[in-house]
């Protein structure tokens, strides 16, 4: 496959790595103040509900303990992290009147192209603020709105106070917390009754400033009988310092209706990345989670799903990649809370070069659902004996009523294997790949041609070592 | 243009983990439009020889040399032997799970003759070898021997070979744990590909597949020497009186 690897050459890290000029209109102070949470709320010129909610947080942040469990978070200093920049731009919706070094970075991701070829509409998030967002007029005739969080705190005040947080409460955790105080950019979705949205909206979020933050907050929600396929890319370029993203997303998927939400998060390996995702299902609705875990130092990411209407469903697709000096804690929680509610997980790891996957799950059954049926599987993949691989699938169950399946492999990739491969004239690399590439086939095939292709790409790049 | 392809000379090898001499210094010669067999009980090295000839990690050359197309090739990758025209049929091919079989051999031509397989073409060439080997063509799209029966593999190698189109093909109990009708397949497939320009190394513990491919000659590998070399009247005499009568002639070895 030649030509693929010439395309691999083509896509070089290099491109996520591109670093512009610092060029912003507002920065706070590095650290986490009163002060600086009344700058940010007073320069996003927000209702006091909100800043009173930002203020709240902030004190909840500063009585929660840091996690006892999973990664390691000594290394990440608040107050050296800078929570707020706003690039020097306002919002467009023209992509021409985007300032062009922000443009260049987010063409050489890929980003407009996609929208004119396979998106309904997007989003671009730079540093702290959104400075793009389109959507097809015909949606919006529909009544589909698209748009960032703060132009939806301002013209859907309502509808965001009704969900703002209410799913992932700052009281959830020290991180979710500081969401709450220092929350900026994201996007807000509202799909209304009955409207199926065919082809997927994409929101893109690029964190440029070194020792920064990105807290962008995602807001979806789909009425009745809706359909959405909504995906979500993260990349930031490396730096010396430490980076922290801490996002939050709240999904509230309704009576009857499909929520299709797709990541591809490829952060630098400078980046903590320790986000929230939560969604909560209505009767026969149904969640799909497609998650891929590529970058950052450190990742803690469980996607969680609520299932409170009977019957509903959620599925969870993921693929984690850990490389040398990252630490990747991710894995899904599903809990049952309605009678005859379905959950699929199907979660893929590798890790390399001394990397860790750690895979963390949980499934909870309350004692009133009854008719439940589950299915968990995880497999690891380690490429060589430095590297570390972890399953902790938790299950509770409070009842007896219930059809569960449980798998958990973890294997090192095969000697054998590789020189059966290597005896057709495949190099050692490819053959690595391929075999690795078709460990992550049953994922790939779940995610959006694109992102597959990018996936592929980011496999090829990390097993040929061209990561810094 | 020499008439030699294959030159082992004086080789000895190891089980690189445990330093246990497995091949005690062999010497062989296979020239162009020749089939050699390699007979042998268990336990003799026929398998260690062929996966030595492949350059599989595990095995330690400690003496001798393998000239290959008049390169030695000793210390080349396994890799770049197959890009030079080696093959190995696999006794038991590895399953590769979400790798298709068409995708994997697309892969595979393209690294052997530097030259990018098109996808259409390919799939004409792959349908036209598969039918020839009576191969079902949704083969093609299955994942790479997973869930495929003993015989499936084996055709699947042969598949293999004659889609790569090799200089020298080595195989290693092909025949073991087939039927008859899948034996004549493979033979068939071998009797198709042979010509005037490659050879075949073929190792076999019985002489089933014999019967249907005409060797030029037939080696015994005993206790890691090939203690006997003859035609075909040495398999015939192995099939009447089995090894016990050439292990006990060579008891001192």
């Amino acid at each position: 496959m030649e030509k693929k690897k010439t395309n691999v050459k083509d896509i070089d890290r290099r491109i996520y790595d591109i670093k512009n000029e610092l060029n912003y209109s507002f920065k706070t102070d590095s650290g986490l103040t009163k002060d600086i949470i009344l700058d940010i709320s007073k320069q996003k010129n927000e209702p006091e509900w909100m800043r009173d909610f930002r203020l709240k947080s902030l004190e909840i942040y500063s009585q929660k303990p840091f996690p006892k469990w999973g990664a390691d978070l000594s290394d990440l200093d608040m107050d050296n992290i800078v929570t707020y920049i706003r690039p020097n731009t306002q919002m467009k919706h023209d992509w021409n009147d985007v300032p062009e070094d922000i443009k260049n970075t987010f063409e050489l991701l890929g980003l407009p192209q996609a929208e004119r070829e396979s998106l309904a509409g997007v989003g671009a998030q730079y540093d702290s603020e959104v400075v793009y967002h389109n959507i097809r007029q015909e949606l919006v005739d529909k009544g589909v709105i698209y748009t960032d969080m703060e132009t939806a705190l301002r013209d859907y005040e309502d509808i965001v106070r009704e969900y703002f947080m209410k799913l992932v409460p700052p009281t959830d955790h020290k991180f979710a917390a500081l969401h709450g105080a220092v929350w900026s950019g994201g996007s807000f979705v509202y799909v209304p009754e009955g409207v199926k949205v065919d082809i997927p909206l994409q929101s893109y979020f690029r964190l440029n400033a070194p020792g920064a933050g990105q807290f962008e907050h995602t807001l979806i929600i789909v009425e009745k009988n809706s359909y959405l396929h909504f995906i979500e890319g993260c990349s930031a370029p490396k730096y010396k310092v430490n980076n922290l993203h801490a996002g939050c997303v709240e999904l509230f998927v309704k009576e009857n209706a499909t929520l299709r939400y797709s990541t591809i998060e490829n952060w630098s390996k400078n980046m903590y990345n320790l986000n929230t995702k939560r969604a909560v299902v209505d009767k026969n609705g149904t969640i799909e989670w497609v998650s891929g875990s590529f970058g950052s130092k450190v990742s803690m990411l469980y996607p969680m799903s609520i299932l409170r209407g009977e019957g509903a469903r959620s599925e969870f697709t993921g693929v984690t990649f850990a490389a040398k000096g990252q630490y990747l804690d991710t894995g899904t929680k599903v809990v049952h809370a309605a009678n005859n509610t379905t959950s699929t997980v199907n979660s893929k790891s590798i890790s390399k070069d001394g990397g860790h996957a750690f895979y963390r799950g949980l499934l909870r059954v309350s004692k009133n659902a009854t008719g439940c049926k589950s299915t968990v599987s995880c497999t690891s993949l380690m490429l060589d004996n430095e590297s570390k691989s972890d399953t902790l699938p938790i299950i509770e169950i409070d009842n007896d009523n219930i059809d569960i399946g449980h798998e958990a492999k973890i294997g090192r990739i095969s000697d054998d294997a590789i020189f059966y491969l290597m005896s057709r004239g495949i190099s050692e690399e490819e053959a690595k790949a391929m075999i690795v590439r078709g460990f992550v086939e049953p994922i790939t095939k779940e995610l959006p041609l694109e992102y597959a292709v990018e996936l592929n790409n980011l496999i090829n790049i990390e097993l040929e070592g061209a990561i810094g | 243009m020499s008439k030699n392809l294959l030159t082992i000379n004086d080789l000895k090898v190891e089980v690189a983990d445990d330093n246990k001499e497995i091949l005690k210094g062999i010497n062989l010669k296979v020239n162009k439009g020749e089939i050699h067999v390699i007979m042998g009980p268990n336990g003799g090295g026929k398998s260690t020889l062929a996966y030595t000839l492949m350059g599989h990690p595990k095995y330690k050359i400690t003496n001798g040399e393998i000239i290959f197309c008049d390169t030695k090739i000793n210390d080349l990758k396994t890799h770049q032997r197959a890009k030079m025209g080696l093959f190995l049929s696999f006794q038991y091919p590895e399953e590769i799970e979400g790798v298709t079989v068409e995708e994997f051999l697309r892969t595979a031509k393209t690294a052997i003759t530097d030259e990018q397989q098109k996808i259409i073409p390919f799939k004409r060439l792959i349908n036209k070898k598969m039918e020839e080997l009576s191969m079902n063509e949704e083969y093609a799209s299955r994942y790479l021997n997973v869930g495929f029966s003993g015989g499936e593999k084996k055709k699947n190698e042969i598949l293999q070979m004659s889609i790569l189109n090799p200089k020298l093909s080595i195989l290693d109990e092909t025949d073991s744990g087939l039927d008859v009708d899948a034996i004549k397949i493979v033979a068939e497939g071998v009797n198709k590909i042979r010509n005037d320009e490659n050879a075949f190394l073929i190792i076999t513990h019985y002489n089933k597949l014999l019967e249907y491919i005409k060797p030029d000659f037939v080696h015994i590998l005993l206790n890691g020497r090939i203690v006997k070399s003859g035609g075909i009247e040495l398999a015939d005499e192995i099939d009447e009186y089995g090894y016990e009568k050439i292990k006990n002639e060579f008891a001192g070895l």
